[in-house]
């Protein structure tokens, strides 16, 4: 559906040549939620912005439902971004224009007739569940209804692909989850392929089926998001699923060493495999970390051991026995 | 200066002029300065439009070297002292009015003295406006001439009401000088009376008329730009 190739994206200001994108290649199934994730000026929005070409790729292409933007006329170009709809953080609605207005202006750009406009711009209000809201301003409104207006007007032209920039970034966690809620419903009900930027790791959590994990203008990891967050092997990824970078921070004596045991579904999850690995091997490990999360749908674990260097081998070979489970050595320094 | 300013003699020329010349010096001056203002907007509107939608960054960037003669005439004409100016556009006003003096060959010059200052008021107007929400516009895909007449002008209708209500009463300002040229108006009214004739208690009563205009255009101005501004509400 979406197709990035080789892009690369350089900035040149003040003579100086920065490297925003290098080198990106991702591929995003039709009807997916691909989830492109990062630290601020990890380049994400960069990218997003490379999707429907408002940012010019230095190399590369941007392929769309088979079709190669950067080769695209103006025209041609701008008819293609009918199909690439967007919302923004700050969610970018005129605001001299009413809810309604604003739903229609999209249609209005692409010439439709009025009366259509309206009548599909009222439908449109009421499937973000906000059909009282056509005659408000968006001064009127809140942050969460703004983004909802923001959806229907993105809705307006039919689109096969919803960009979302940090769509929630400037939102409440309660708000956050409704919209998140409303994202799936239309990318199930209407088939919309959605990429979702963002810096908040919930948001990939809550609804991503695949991720691309960004750093220094650079993909460093992807895949499903059930496999990338519940184990990720990159270093900024491992930043992402454990803030804080924990592993860094926790102290023990310079000859214990530290396993970091990984359970996807829940049959793994409700194991008690440390007692169990007490009990039947007689190796004693300390909990020093675990936590379980819930994945599109999924439930996934991690739990961070020590234990002493000889007991390590065997360990991993008891860990690793069991389905669905799988144990790497964490091997950062410790302070 | 003052001592014959409230002698019975003066008092009732004052009155004589305020009734029989005053009225149609308002009229004149209301009209010149609404009509010059009318015209320099819609001179000067689009001109602004070109100075950021033409720039390099801009919806639909100019060769620089056009953007760089349109700043330059801009400027150009924004340097010339208006008294200077009157004068200097006879052969314009010739051209378009059929004569160079008197109240509607007034309008000449105010408008040309006036459309850059509006071009420069509209420029700062449209570079208020949020980029984000242009770049929204874009990727909805919104042609250069779209993004111009739905939503840069369109989102920046207060701020435009408020730039040409300061544009009116500065022309206002202006129009008093062109008593210089034969214009009518309260203006020249001030001049013939007042500078001429010494007959300082009609000159404070067309300056005092002139404040009342100034006031009045002012406030109506601001209450009209607040009322179409929807993000106050």
């Amino acid at each position: 559906m979406i197709e990035i190739r080789n892009l690369s994206k350089t900035f040149i200001s003040g003579g100086l040549a920065v490297d925003a994108l290098h080198d990106v290649n991702i591929r995003i199934e039709k009807g997916s939620i691909f989830g492109i994730i990062g630290q601020s000026g990890a380049g994400k929005s960069t990218l997003v912005r490379c999707i429907n070409m408002l940012e010019r790729p230095t190399s590369g292409d941007v392929y769309v439902d088979g079709q190669n933007l950067g080769n695209l006329s103006a025209a041609g170009l701008r008819a293609a971004r009918r199909q690439i709809a967007m919302i923004f953080q700050q969610f970018n609605l005129l605001m001299q224009r009413d809810c309604l207005g604003n739903v229609c202006f999209p249609m209005e750009l692409a010439g439709l007739p009025k009366a259509r406009a309206v009548k599909k711009a009222k439908e449109l209000l009421a499937l973000v569940d906000l059909p009282d809201k056509a005659e408000a301003y968006p001064a009127q409104l809140s942050g969460g209804q703004k983004q909802r207006v923001a959806i229907a007007r993105a809705l307006a032209t039919d689109p096969k692909v919803l960009l979302c920039d940090e769509a929630t970034s400037a939102l409440d966690p309660g708000t956050t989850l409704q919209i998140l809620r409303l994202i799936r419903d239309i990318n199930e009900t209407l088939g919309i392929t959605v990429v979702v930027i963002t810096h908040q790791m919930s948001v990939v959590e809550e609804i991503c089926d695949s991720v691309a994990i960004l750093d220094g203008g650079r993909v460093v990891e992807q895949g499903p998001a059930s496999v990338v967050l519940a184990s990720p092997r990159s270093d900024a990824g491992k930043r992402l699923v454990f803030p804080g970078f924990t592993d860094r921070r926790v102290s023990l004596s310079d000859r214990d060493r530290r396993l970091r045991i990984i359970f996807r579904e829940s049959s793994a999850t409700s194991l008690p495999l440390v007692a169990t690995m007490a009990r039947e091997k007689g190796i004693i490990a300390t909990v020093l970390e675990a936590n379980t999360r819930r994945l599109s749908g999924d439930v996934y674990g991690t739990t961070l051991i020590g234990l002493q260097e000889a007991d390590l081998y065997e360990a991993a070979k008891f860990l690793t026995s069991f389905e669905n489970v799988s144990v790497e050595e964490v091997t950062d320094d410790v302070s | 200066m003052f001592h014959n300013v409230f002698t019975q003699e003066q008092i009732e020329a004052a009155v004589l002029c305020l009734k029989t010349e005053i009225p149609f010096a308002i009229w004149e001056t209301v009209y010149i300065t609404v009509l010059a203002t009318l015209l320099a907007c819609v001179i000067g509107l689009p001109l602004g439009v070109l100075l950021v939608a033409g720039e390099k960054d801009g919806v639909r960037p100019l060769p620089a070297n056009v953007l760089h003669l349109l700043n330059g005439f801009i400027n150009l004409l924004r340097s010339v002292p208006f008294l200077i100016l009157m004068i200097m556009v006879f052969p314009l006003s010739r051209l378009l009015i059929g004569t160079a003096v008197g109240t509607k060959a007034t309008i000449v010059p105010l408008v040309v003295a006036a459309f850059p200052y509006v071009a420069r008021l509209v420029e700062g107007d449209l570079r208020e406006l949020d980029p984000n929400i242009i770049e929204a516009a874009q990727s909805m895909g919104a042609s250069p001439w779209q993004i111009v007449s739905k939503v840069m002008v369109p989102e920046c209708v207060p701020s435009l009401l408020n730039s040409f209500t300061i544009a009116l009463t500065t022309i206002l300002g202006y129009s008093a000088m062109s008593g210089i040229i034969g214009g009518g108006g309260l203006g020249k009214i001030a001049i013939n009376y007042g500078y001429y004739r010494y007959q300082y208690l009609i000159m404070y009563a067309a300056v005092i008329l002139l404040v009342i205009l100034v006031q009045i255009f002012q406030s109506a101005g601001t209450k009209m730009a607040a009322k179409a501004d929807k993000r106050l509400r």
